[in-house]
């Protein structure tokens, strides 16, 4: 009986019309959080934090590069975690969390792609290096691309969904190789320095800033996400009438 | 179960010898990509020598992924891996033998033929065997990570294009782990490790890959 209970409460936001109505009330909320810690983010990254004794100012293009490579991950496992749930329960909103997050997750991975090499021009003397880590997230980038195609790639859309979700369960192995990739090769890419053992190794003045961000960034998905979600719902409503319309 | 399974395997090779086309392509395509190489970089023995073990095994990945296309597809079409799927044999079981009987036709192959071509290209006398146990070692979990994506795409639309996109992300370390090997037997840096990943991988692939290749079978026969 408790079992059953817990069943349903879980089964409470999967309710597409319920969802439908958090996600408008939530949305505007999200947005203002998301501008607020990304503006107050932004202001101390550029203005207030101290330049790196090594890398002097170009260490503030790390207050963008190093949380949009953690939503990345973030965004890439929430997908992986939605498509278990998916294949598990076939919950419909599942399905759509995952299909409206790869291309947010997909722009976040490009732009820790790009800013970390606008970073390594100055810093390693190259646009790109072959190494594990930056091979590893190049890798997590087409991940995203084949979920997104492989997702739009049937005339049946739960058939396109349930694809891509066993896609995206099989891709999350390359997840783990990510985070570890700077530990089990010698690479040129920087080891872990925030989330280790033993407390991060940077200053708080630069940790304030990376955390400011990484909210800001974290409320823009969830922003992203609810209106995402709310217009695909709407547009197989659409469909679902126009349907209706053109066979009496 | 093994005499099911047995009978499929039967069937598969025996379809692919009477239509050796299918088949003969793949390897064909391996050959004469391989031979276009030195006429694109140019004939100079050490830059050959250089480039050899990643050209081979490029060529080895692409030839594999082309030819997995039509791993389930013919099946689909025709209706016969419906029964295949009502069969009382698992489904993963089907796949893991669906991939065996693929690699022995196109697969081993390409494993005879890549010291023949590692010759055209002037590879290091030190590389052949390392190269012939890294591509025993490889191909077949190509074939096993491949038949994932050639069960996802049954009945997509531009199924081609889209399985490479699909692919090969999840071949890369297949082919950094094979070429590594390679060039580690040619510096003499010794070449188990690397051939100890490739097993592991390979072992993995064994494991996991017909549980998702039969998850996604399941779902295009729905």
């Amino acid at each position: 009986m408790s079992q059953r209970r817990s069943g349903s409460s879980l089964h409470r936001f999967a309710n597409p019309s319920r969802f439908l109505r958090l996600g408008r009330r939530l949305t505007p909320w999200f947005a203002v959080l998301a501008a607020a810690f990304i503006g107050a983010g932004l202001y101390v990254g550029l203005f207030v934090a101290p330049p790196d004794y090594q890398q002097g100012e170009s260490v503030r293009i790390m207050y963008v590069h190093v949380p949009a490579a953690w939503m990345a991950l973030f965004v890439y496992s929430c997908i992986a975690a939605a498509s278990v749930a998916s294949l598990v329960w076939r919950h419909p909103l599942a399905d759509l969390i995952a299909r409206a997050s790869a291309p947010v997750g997909a722009g976040f991975t490009a732009v820790a792609l790009i800013t970390g090499s606008l970073w390594g021009q100055p810093m390693w003397g190259t646009w790109w290096v072959w190494d594990a880590r930056l091979t590893s997230v190049l890798i997590l980038f087409f991940l995203y691309l084949g979920h997104i195609a492989i997702n739009n790639a049937f005339d049946d859309p739960t058939r396109g969904a349930r694809a891509a979700a066993i896609l995206a369960v099989v891709g999350f192995v390359n997840v783990p190789i990510i985070k570890f990739s700077v530990d089990w090769w010698h690479t040129l890419h920087q080891p872990a320095s925030v989330f280790r053992l033993g407390g991060p190794t940077i200053d708080l003045s630069m940790l304030v800033p990376l955390f400011l961000m990484a909210l800001g960034f974290t409320f823009y998905y969830m922003m992203l996400l609810m209106l995402r979600v709310r217009s695909e719902i709407v547009a197989r409503k659409i469909r679902t009438v126009q349907l209706l319309q053109a066979a009496p | 179960m093994l005499a099911g399974l047995a009978a499929i395997l039967r069937r598969d090779l025996r379809l692919a010898l009477r239509q050796t086309a299918d088949n003969g392509m793949a390897v064909g395509f391996f050959v004469l990509t391989v031979i276009l190489f030195p006429l694109g970089v140019g004939p100079e023995p050490a830059v050959l020598a250089r480039v050899a073990p990643g050209i081979l095994w490029v060529t080895a990945l692409l030839a594999s992924m082309l030819s997995l296309e039509r791993l389930f597809a013919a099946d689909y079409e025709d209706g016969s891996l419906d029964l295949m799927a009502l069969a009382p044999l698992p489904l993963s079981l089907l796949v893991l033998t669906k991939c065996l009987a693929h690699w022995l036709l196109t697969g081993l192959p390409m494993v005879v033929l890549a010291p023949l071509l590692g010759l055209l290209l002037n590879l290091e006398p030190a590389g052949y065997g390392v190269l012939v146990l890294a591509m025993a070692l490889g191909t077949p979990a190509l074939a096993l990570v491949g038949a994932i994506g050639a069960a996802l795409t049954l009945g997509a639309r531009r199924g081609g294009v889209l399985l490479s996109l699909l692919v090969l992300p999840l071949y890369i370390p297949v082919l950094i782990f094979g070429v590594a090997a390679v060039d580690a037997a040619i510096y003499g840096v010794g070449a188990r490790p690397h051939l100890l990943l490739l097993g592991g991988a390979l072992l993995a692939a064994l494991a996991l890959c017909p549980l998702a290749s039969a998850a996604a079978l399941r779902q295009a026969l729905e």
